[in-house]
């Protein structure tokens, strides 16, 4: 873990001093792997360090990212405001959802976080006098903090970074501290934590919220950043990639979440640059990644098999 | 609200119902016997659609349409268990990255190959029109749909029940290593089964695309509502599998025609309570 962490800061360093010199579009590619960087990470919370495999992690993404989007374009409320109000509806969502997602296990928990998502979807979809429906609330503007605009693509950049690096302590320290060590152990065997006396549900339950809360970070993000949300940001395929990240990164690893998003974030990019047939790759990138990297990078880096 | 809405609500409710029956049959089938979630079961019933509306095209036949769209289906599913699925056992997220790795595939292959204009499967001449009833127009498509799913229904109930392949399934189901165990060939049944889940959706497809039409991204319409029929029935169960489409047929019509900007919410909502109540489904026994 040391030696990780000290990695991924030297990484954040590295980025914060070159980032001025980079020309826009790596730029702007950068500060999108940031953000969905954010978003994998707190998948990672649930699938990684707990075991539960979410398959509708951009539902609290996409009310992130929404409740933003609403606000800044029919009330103009500022960058704090909407922080505050985008986490803490993505925050109640994951607490309804995880009411009735964490009475299931395996299977069942991910059929019932797809369904679950798809009811975002489906507000996202046909909410339209909220919403918009399919057109998608278009003209976000980028914020202002502490009367520093962050309308250019440095600032911004800078501001995700910081983001990333708050949001990449805050999960580390959960993972590391008393509660995070128990949804580990939960993660390995539910009955042996069952015995010792934890209360497995709650431990469940408080990731899952929390979990939800940081994807909802990153939702909020994500409408600065883009300018435009549409159901598009809450679909399915949305949570399907995030797990891929992961996955790709390799699950209970946290950093290694961020260089999956980064590496798919590129990927697309310069792909999407050379032919329309992305989807084409991306699903063999699916099929790559478990027959051959089933532990991801990170895994195949340390060079043995959990 | 008439009573002429209602009645015609409840028969597209259940005509719709059908098509889903013959969609999450397939799925749940697939599920209990090799505890996979196939993500890419919306695909089976797209490509199966597409494959459909081709041979319907070239050869004016439907029936033709149907048991090409099928078998071609089947092949394909029965491909992927073999090559890509079975390794994976008891792997959920392994599972559920590679079942949608393929369900890309085919969007963008169907893309490639179809293009990205909508489609209707041409039906026969038999089966267009409409005869009335009791005050309400019904069309004949949609009540050789509902005719279809019957036939299809019972005929699985009987295979499952009454014959000697359909006992090894249901103990494949309850309990794939003892069946191995008692001489049960588990991974011939797997394969059978995921041909028939995959040729059933796939059947759906030919005939769902002759009213719903076939179109880029209804392999991912369809999914979620594979989906919830399978969880509010009970994962692995048939009569689970025909009340959960008949209740998601109902409760999506009601709620398009009711309440349509919540539509959604009208047919999830039901879903959590039922969990909520029951978290195995209605007839699910896990």
């Amino acid at each position: 873990m040391g030696r990780r962490a000290l990695l991924a800061a030297g990484a954040i360093a590295a980025l914060a001093v070159v980032a001025p010199f980079l020309p826009a579009y790596p730029l702007t590619l950068l500060t999108q792997a940031l953000i969905v960087g954010i978003l994998a990470m707190s998948l990672d919370l649930l699938l990684g360090y707990s075991g539960m495999p979410s398959l509708g992690h951009a539902a609290y993404f996409g009310v992130g990212a929404y409740a933003v989007a609403i606000m800044t374009t029919e009330r103009q409320v500022g960058l704090i405001g909407c922080l505050v109000v985008g986490i803490l509806l993505a925050t109640l969502t994951a607490a309804i959802f995880g009411l009735l997602a964490i009475r299931a296990a395996g299977t069942y928990f991910l059929m019932i976080t797809l369904a679950l998502g798809m009811v975002v979807w489906g507000l996202a979809f046909r909410w339209v006098s909220l919403t918009k429906g399919d057109n998608g609330i278009s003209g976000v503007p980028r914020p202002t903090l502490l009367g520093l605009e962050l309308i250019t693509a440095v600032p911004f950049f800078y501001f995700c970074l910081v983001s990333a690096a708050v949001a990449w302590v805050l999960m580390g320290l959960l993972v590391v501290s008393p509660f995070g060590l128990g949804l580990r152990g939960i993660r390995g065997s539910e009955s042996r934590m069952q015995a010792l006396g934890y209360n497995v549900w709650l431990h469940k339950y408080m990731a899952f919220v929390l979990s939800g809360a940081f994807a909802g970070f990153a939702g909020t993000l994500w409408a600065y950043y883009n300018g435009f949300v549409s159901p598009n940001d809450v679909q399915l395929v949305t949570s399907v990639e995030t797990l891929l990240m992961v996955a790709l990164g390799g699950p209970g690893t946290l950093i290694g979440s961020m260089l999956g998003a980064g590496l798919i974030v590129f990927l697309r990019n310069f792909v999407s640059v050379y032919t329309k047939r992305w989807l084409l790759i991306l699903g063999g990138v699916y099929i790559g990644v478990i027959l051959f990297a089933p532990t991801g990078i990170v895994g195949a880096l340390r060079g043995r098999r959990r | 609200m008439s009573t002429e809405f209602w009645i015609a609500q409840a028969f597209n409710g259940i005509s719709y119902g059908a098509l889903l029956f013959l969609l999450a049959s397939g799925l749940s089938l697939i599920f209990g016997v090799m505890r996979i979630v196939n993500l890419a079961h919306g695909s089976y019933f797209m490509l199966g659609g597409y494959v459909g509306l081709t041979v319907a095209l070239r050869t004016t036949s439907f029936t033709l349409a149907c048991l090409a769209g099928a078998v071609a289906i089947a092949l394909v599913g029965m491909g992927m268990e073999r090559f890509f699925l079975r390794r994976l056992r008891g792997e959920v997220l392994g599972q559920v990255l590679m079942t949608i790795g393929f369900a890309l595939i085919f969007q963008d292959l169907a893309l490639l190959i179809w293009g990205g204009d909508p489609y209707t499967v041409p039906i026969p001449k038999l089966l267009s029109g409409t005869v009335r009833a009791a005050g309400a127009v019904f069309p004949i498509y949609r009540i050789f749909i509902v005719a279809v799913a019957f036939v299809v229904g019972v005929a699985l109930w009987l295979a499952l029940d009454r014959t000697r392949a359909g006992a090894m399934i249901r103990a494949a189901v309850d309990d794939a290593e003892m069946a191995g165990g008692v001489g049960i060939n588990v991974p011939l049944i797997s394969l059978g089964v995921f041909a028939l889940g995959a040729a059933l959706a796939a059947l759906g497809g030919v005939i769902g695309g002759g009213f719903l039409g076939v179109y880029p991204g209804a392999d991912f319409e369809v999914l979620p509502y594979a989906f919830v029929v399978v969880i509010v029935g009970g994962l692995g169960s048939l009569p689970g599998a025909v009340a959960g489409s008949l209740l998601v047929g109902l409760l999506d019509n009601f709620g398009k025609a009711l309440f349509p900007e919540l539509s959604y919410f009208t047919l999830f909502a039901p879903m959590a309570i039922i969990l909520a109540i029951r978290p195995t489904g209605l007839f699910g026994r896990f």
